[in-house]
């Protein structure tokens, strides 16, 4: 698209890669543009190849694209990796007193990082500075904002530090303004615009979290949802929350579950292998009818699979997941913004329906990073469903009501006694062996489904509301599917979207309505199956005219989507 | 809410008919429960008894109070969990040996070295009862049952553990004492700490060998055996006696901080008792500008 660019950053694990890509990521953001990142990298901690993908220009931008205009090489196997993807025009920015290439190729522009950092910074070290200073001084982009950014990324390591690197990032800026004599097409302007936020999924949904009164997390370190718990126990404790490493992903889950029946709004996140050892825990929450919110960030499986790469395969598995049968809530946020949203939603719907609550992500969504605009935090209302502050001495937890909602009383903060059971129990909480109280609590529980449907989240239809062909889709893979929309309405197709940012309960009219005024349906998963599409058959009755499935580990971009759907044009 | 003058045993009491074999060592360690609460002056509604799953599991319904019986093995991560959500309440995590020493080790060890402020009681009976006599990770060498049909082997020493694992307040009972019991577990709850409990629990169905005549004769009181909870070193060697000699009593006890102690934001109201804003946030937005 006019006026837009994507740089790549390639590099070791342990080379800055992402410090590099998160620091221009910034400054091009406070200079007004929209910005979109995403992060590939290996399950390692030195060594192999990373990258950033940076994708920023004067329109939204959902998606990374294939191919870059600029790419930042921090070693050799980078510029191997990448030079296929480089545009025509393109620069790829390495060490050329460090790298050896074979001749100069199209687009090459060797800068001599190291020796930079060392004359201008007085620290070799400072390279990584000097090539982001170098690729921002290719687009010509306002150099004080880029400054800025460099600098904060040091801050608290000394004014010397901070100083030597805005120094090393002027000379790699200037070196690229004065010593690149060929083509690039990558020039970029700083626009007015609203101040945006620059987060991820991750980011976001933990802000939804604590936004949604969340103060008690518990968790086992697995990519891709640390960073959540890492959050709620370093900023989050500055709003009074606790953030706890568990010794492993069954404790975290009962100690939320435990946090929660003492009234505090609570939650756990993993990944699908961290799910499995959950599953008991979830069974749990179903049973005691306790609120719980647990994100499940997807990576490819199934046992350890691909760590650090992104899938839609869980899907099915977190809908099923423990034995019996009891209500949850299935959420699939796609976008920071969804994220958000659906953080914060969870809480109420957990304890509104007092039942466990799964936020389905997946690493593309947790780690790629977007421009988004300012939350409105004033129109939040919290909700917390029938909780009673003040029982009465004869309160009982699972009393049956009209409403299929049983008041649900804290301990310790009136003086009834609030008696809670993993074992079938009576209306009391106390043990029974009675075929009719199981049937009747059973059906309290199982029904509790009905009564979420009044809360779906409605799926978003775009584009075309009548269109000739409709794709269809849910969680991370949003971006790529709204622009291959757009992509694909730009060239004269009949196209729209439905993404579904809640799976569970199923939004069985809207997805009927919408596969109803479409000419032709195709489901696009990042899966290998089509679970969705399993879903909404059992759920409908529909089938999808076609899949676009994916389950390389890697997101889809918009182009591998256009590409695919025309089969189903002609 | 009414204030009570003062809390008596009766409060405490409920409908419920414990479904536990006549004659349990259960039966012994359910009024030293009840004992500890009423001297400690706690009344039901500051009580919180979490359980896990076995025949120990099924205690805190026979005791009118809060209760989260929760999963097999799974007592500990739940009651430290919600100790933290509100520390007002006095929480008492039950289980047996095969859900504490078995199903749930690594939440034991855990909690050992966490040190929260609650109390954890296992009913030790050394089998495993609800499932029909199957040994246990605490059955003696050579107890046979149909899972072990050559016998059992090496069994793990929960106190030894405790002490070696870093708990804070470690002490043994014998069901057939219960007032010996009952002041145990006061102290255990008013450790500020990890105040655990291990009830030697003689089960009449199943295990033929630790009756209660059994450790009768051989039980001592640690307490009046000259035995110095402050020492570490003779606590872990009172520790190693098993067999004609049984140690029961405070075997170890120290002031640690507290896992509680580790999170500043827990200072001030209990977090349960905190009030939510949405806007909270607002200035961690700042952050991502």
């Amino acid at each position: 698209m006019a006026g837009e660019i994507t740089l790549t950053v390639g590099g070791q694990a342990g080379q800055g890669v992402q410090s590099i890509g998160l620091t221009l990521a910034r400054a091009f953001a406070r200079g007004g543009l929209h910005v979109f990142a995403q992060q590939d990298y290996e399950s390692r901690v030195r060594g192999g190849h990373n990258s950033f993908k940076l994708r920023m220009g004067p329109r939204p931008v959902m998606a990374a694209l294939q191919e870059t205009n600029i790419l930042v090489a921090l070693d050799p196997l980078s510029l191997d990796v990448h030079m296929a993807q480089l545009t025509d025009p393109g620069v790829a920015i390495f060490d050329g007193e460090k790298t050896q290439v074979a001749g100069p190729r199209r687009g090459y522009f060797p800068v001599p990082l190291e020796r930079l950092a060392q004359e201008s910074g007085g620290n070799r070290l400072m390279q990584n500075s000097v090539a982001a200073g170098a690729a921002a001084g290719l687009t010509g982009f306002d150099f004080s904002i880029i400054s800025d950014a460099v600098a904060e990324q040091f801050k608290g390591r000394g004014p010397e530090v901070e100083e030597g690197n805005r120094r090393a990032a002027q000379a790699g800026y200037d070196y690229a303004l004065t010593q690149f004599g060929g083509r690039c097409d990558c020039s970029l302007s700083t626009m007015a615009a609203p101040k945006r936020l620059l987060l991820d999924g991750n980011e976001a949904l933990v802000l939804g979290a604590l936004a949604g009164g969340c103060r008690f997390m518990a968790g086992y370190p697995m990519t891709p949802s640390t960073p959540i718990l890492q959050y709620m126990a370093t900023k989050g404790a500055g709003l009074g929350a606790v953030g706890i490493q568990t010794e492993d992903e069954i404790a975290a889950i009962n100690m939320a579950i435990g946090a929660s029946f003492a009234g505090v709004r609570a939650m756990t996140a993993t990944a699908g292998g961290g799910f499995s050892l959950m599953v008991e825990g979830l069974g749990l929450a179903g049973m005691t009818e306790t609120p719980v919110v647990i994100v499940v960030g997807q990576r490819p499986g199934p046992a350890t699979g691909f760590p650090t790469r992104t899938e839609q395969g869980d899907l099915e598995f977190v809908l099923h997941a423990a034995q019996g049968e009891f209500a949850r809530i299935v959420l699939t946020p796609g976008t920071p913004e969804q994220a958000f949203a659906l953080g914060f939603r969870a809480f109420n719907l957990a304890e509104r329906y007092q039942l466990p609550v799964i936020i389905l992500t997946d690493q593309q969504l947790a780690d790629s990073y977007r421009t988004i605009e300012p939350f409105d935090l004033s129109s939040l209302q919290i909700d917390r469903g029938e909780l009673l502050l003040d029982a009465p001495p004869d309160y009982m937890r699972y009393r049956l009501t009209p409403s299929g909602i049983s008041p649900r009383a804290v301990p310790g903060l009136s003086s009834a006694v609030v008696v809670a059971d993993s074992d079938e129990h009576a209306e009391d909480g106390h043990i029974t062996e009675d075929g009719a109280v199981r049937t009747a609590m059973v059906r309290k529980r199982v029904g509790k489904l009905e009564l979420a449907r009044a809360d779906i989240v409605p799926p978003e239809h775009y584009g075309e509301q009548h269109p000739e062909l409709l794709l269809i889709g849910w969680g991370s893979t949003y971006g790529a599917l709204r622009e291959a929309v757009d992509d694909l309405r730009a060239d004269g197709v009949s196209a729209g979207m439905l993404h579904l940012s809640q799976v569970w309960p199923f939004p069985n009219e809207q997805v009927q309505a919408a596969m109803k005024a479409a000419k032709k349906s195709v489901m696009v998963e990042n899966n290998a199956s089509g679970q969705l599409a399993r879903v909404m058959r059992g759920e409908t009755g529909l089938a999808p005219d076609g899949h676009i499935l994916k389950y390389d580990g890697r997101p889809f971009s918009p182009s591998e989507i256009t590409t695919q759907a025309r089969r189903w044009l002609r | 809410m009414s204030i009570k003058v003062s809390v008596a045993a009766e409060d405490y009491a409920t409908t419920q008919v414990p479904a536990w074999c006549p004659g349990c060592g259960n039966f012994g360690i359910l009024p030293a429960v009840v004992n500890a609460l009423v001297t400690l002056q706690l009344a039901p509604h500051q009580v919180l008894l979490v359980s896990g799953i076995g025949q120990a599991g099924k205690l805190p319904h026979y005791i009118k109070c809060n209760v989260f019986n929760g999963l097999h093995g799974r007592t500990l991560p739940a009651a430290t969990a919600a100790k933290l959500a509100n520390r007002e309440l006095a929480v008492i995590a039950v289980g047996g040996d095969g859900d504490g020493y078995g199903e749930g080790g690594n939440h034991f060890l855990h909690a050992l070295r966490r040190n929260p402020d609650i109390t954890y009681i296992v009913h030790d009976n050394q089998v495993y009862g609800l499932t029909l006599g199957q040994t246990s990770p605490t059955s003696d060498p050579g107890y046979i049952s149909a899972t072990t049909p050559r016998g059992a082997y090496q069994p793990v020493h929960p106190i030894a553990l405790a002490i070696a694992a870093g708990g804070t307040f470690v002490a043994r009972g014998f069901a057939g004492n219960t007032d010996h019991l009952a002041g145990l577990i006061g102290e255990a709850i008013r450790h500020r700490g990890f105040g655990y409990i291990d009830v030697l629990q003689p089960c009449v169905t199943f295990n033929r060998v630790n009756t209660f005549a059994w450790y009768r004769q051989r039980v001592y009181d640690l307490a009046s055996d000259g035995h110095d909870p402050a020492d570490r070193e003779a606590a872990w060697q009172r520790a190693q006696e098993w067999g004609e000699r049984i140690p029961i009593g405070i075997f170890y006890r120290e002031e640690r901080p507290t896992f509680e102690d580790n999170f500043p934001s827990l200072a001030g109201e209990p977090l349960v008792k905190r009030p939510i804003d949405p806007r909270a946030v607002g200035p961690l937005l700042e952050d991502f500008k």
